[in-house]
């Protein structure tokens, strides 16, 4: 799995949110965010992480970029541990690793035009600018796609599109390497949507990044990704390559989530695979794999035993028992 | 499906719905006419903005009076009845009994502080005689019907400690407790998970087969229509562009609007390694600001002079109409 090419290395990662309660403030119990998610991302690679809601995915690309303190496991990026680090050690590699976030209207300052915004970040990071400040903000708002007087307006002056642009601009103001974007097309509408996809996609070759692309939405994640991590309640079930996902697909989880995402043609229905139940609670995991109760083909050892993720073939690990 | 011999069970005529704003008066959705036919589901789609949600409150006449009005051709025929301007007393017969809606987002949608059985039993007691433990027993078959684990135990719960699935659950129970002939269904899946959304579509048909109910269904999710539905309308900009049966729709579209909305949707297998998206250029028009001529031609690749002069109008050609100068043919 580890290769000298591998940017980005995170091993049994977990993370794990205390719930406080009662008088004295104790931890009562715990979220089980991630249960041991590991996975290595080569430079220039785009890894879809895709799975339900509260399976994790947006605490891994919060945990990628540090905004979570893993409760254990490692996550190097090129050699370098960043788990354990102090915000001061981070500092150099905060830059290399950027966020784009789902909502491009929360995650910007209002009372902050475009220019101010990124200029913070430009700021802050010491990026060269070696044609001044202006001429530096004013290239990266065009290289998005927004029109040079973008640069004074406020963020409620923009169309949904156009915020996402604008995020995409800060990410990128200070030049990383890697860019985690957590359903950064989820809140846009699909005319939108294939314009920001586009977009990220020409980024992607023109500033040489490698992405963790994290979506609900399969489709989405076939088209513009290379390899994808699918989730379930913090642990990784499956992982493959993007090329031929319906054919490769084996964890059952994998293919009800393709089974249950309509076509769109209206010639090819077919009745949707309907998994019964809801994702079990992060607080008590369940003995066995954690998608048994929900499995339509779950033996009796998958409720009292774990899976671990294996490699059933070359580069496609799967958490299953009844793959081989 | 034979249209010719049923009856429309819902008429919508010359559907003008204009909101008063700081900015002036603008006219959400203009001049929207369709039928809809008693066991079908009509899906209406477009991008956000271009009128959908307000189509399907107008005719539940669910917008706020002192904000809203809809101009006087407008007329919404149900069974005799205009809707449009009916009053308020005949309103709340039809409204939940006859014609029930699904929302969006099902937590803001149920009362916080109510049972859901509570909930459930109140839409009973009023249109309905059915006596207390008759109209308790009703709630718990309903919750059974939409596959609702453990229905007695779930009855005496509140909302919050319900799923966003099974939340979405209590609300099409709600909807369909007194087996209405005409259901509206705004978005409802779009709040949940794909494998939660197959649960309630799936839910969804088999409800529509066994009451013969005609649903509304009101999405941005194209998979879901080409699933689903029977007929689509697609609305741009508050105007019906096309209307046509889905497999019409997907493998032959009339409007330019509709081929480019169809092309922009990821393509599930069969990937092109770095393979771009086709994208309409520009974004939707502000409703205070429409373009002259026809409202899709600052953003048509096939526009020409004539389009900018004068606005389409939706004609009927055979069993779907559309609104363009420049439909672009191919095998009908």
């Amino acid at each position: 799995m580890s290769s000298s090419t591998d940017i980005l290395q995170v091993k049994d990662l977990e993370m794990h949110f205390p719930v406080r309660g009662g008088i004295l403030n104790r931890v009562q119990s715990k979220v089980h965010a991630l249960n041991g998610v590991s996975f290595s991302l080569k430079k220039g690679e785009v890894l879809g992480v895709v799975g339900e809601s509260g399976c994790g995915k947006s605490t891994l690309g919060k945990c990628l970029i540090r905004l979570h303190s893993p409760t254990a496991g490692s996550i190097l990026f090129e050699g370098e541990e960043l788990t354990g680090l102090s915000h001061g050690e981070l500092m150099p590699y905060r830059k290399r690793i950027q966020m784009i976030f789902q909502d491009p209207y929360s995650s910007l300052n209002p009372r902050m035009t475009v220019r101010q915004a990124l200029r913070e970040v430009a700021l802050f990071h010491q990026v060269p600018t070696p044609f001044g400040m202006n001429a530096y903000i004013e290239e990266l708002v065009q290289r998005v796609g927004l029109r040079v007087d973008a640069v004074d307006k406020f963020p409620h002056e923009f169309s949904g599109g156009q915020r996402q642009r604008i995020g995409i601009a800060r990410a990128l103001a200070c030049n990383p390497d890697v860019l985690v974007a957590d359903e950064p097309v989820s809140a846009l509408d699909v005319s939108i949507q294939a314009q920001v996809l586009n977009l990220l996609m020409d980024l992607k070759d023109e500033f040489g990044l490698t992405l963790v692309f994290v979506s609900h939405d399969l489709k989405v994640i076939e088209h513009f990704c290379d390899r994808v991590l699918v989730m379930y309640l913090g642990n990784v079930v499956e992982e493959l390559s993007c090329d031929d996902l319906h054919k490769n697909a084996a964890h059952p989880y994998t293919k009800a989530l393709l089974g249950a995402n309509p076509i769109n043609d209206p010639d090819d229905r077919r009745p949707l695979i309907v998994l019964q139940g809801d994702v079990p609670s992060p607080f008590v995991l369940p003995p066995g794999c954690a998608f048994a109760g929900r499995c339509p083909v779950a033996e009796a050892k998958c409720h009292t035993d774990r899976p671990r993720l294996e490699r059933k073939s070359v580069d496609h690990p799967v958490s299953c028992w009844l793959v081989d | 499906m034979s249209k010719t011999k049923t009856k429309p069970v819902l008429e919508v005529r010359n559907l003008s719905t204009c909101f008063k704003t700081d900015q002036g008066v603008v006219t959400a959705i203009d001049d929207v006419s369709f039928d809809l036919y008693p066991g079908e589901t009509l899906g209406i789609v477009g991008e956000s903005g271009c009128g959908k949600t307000v189509t399907s409150k107008s005719i539940m006449r669910l917008l706020p009076e002192h904000l809203s009005f809809q101009k006087p051709e407008s007329r919404v025929m149900y069974g005799g009845l205009n809707l449009a301007a009916a009053t308020e007393a005949e309103m709340r017969t039809v409204r939940g009994d006859k014609i029930a809606m699904i929302f969006q987002e099902p937590m803001t949608s149920l009362n916080p502080v109510f049972k859901i059985g509570a909930q459930l039993e109140e839409a009973l007691s009023y249109h309905t005689d059915l006596d207390r433990k008759a109209r308790r027993q009703r709630a718990i078959d309903m919750l059974r019907q939409v596959e609702m684990p453990e229905p007695e135990r779930r009855v005496d719960e509140y909302p919050h400690q319900l799923s966003g699935g099974m939340r979405q659950r209590v609300m099409i129970a709600m909807a369909l407790c007194c087996e209405p002939e005409v259901l509206i269904a705004d978005e409802p899946t779009t709040a949940l998970d794909v494998t939660i959304q197959a649960q309630i579509l799936d839910l969804m048909e088999g409800l529509k087969n066994k009451f013969n109910t005609a649903i509304m269904l009101i999405t941005h999710d194209l998979g879901v229509v080409a699933q689903i539905c029977d007929r689509v309308m697609v609305m741009y900009a508050g105007r019906v562009i096309e209307v046509a049966s889905v497999r019409d729709l997907f493998h032959n579209p009339q409007h330019p609007y509709t081929q480019a909305l169809l092309r922009s949707i990821p393509k599930s297998g069969g990937r092109q390694k770095g393979e771009r998206l086709p994208t309409i250029k520009g974004i939707v028009p502000s409703l205070f600001n429409l373009p002259p001529g026809c409202r899709f031609q600052d953003r048509c690749e096939y526009r020409e002079e004539r389009c900018v002069r004068d606005e389409p109008l939706l004609e009927q050609h055979g069993n779907r109409s559309y609104r363009c100068h420049l439909p672009l043919g191919g095998a009908q």
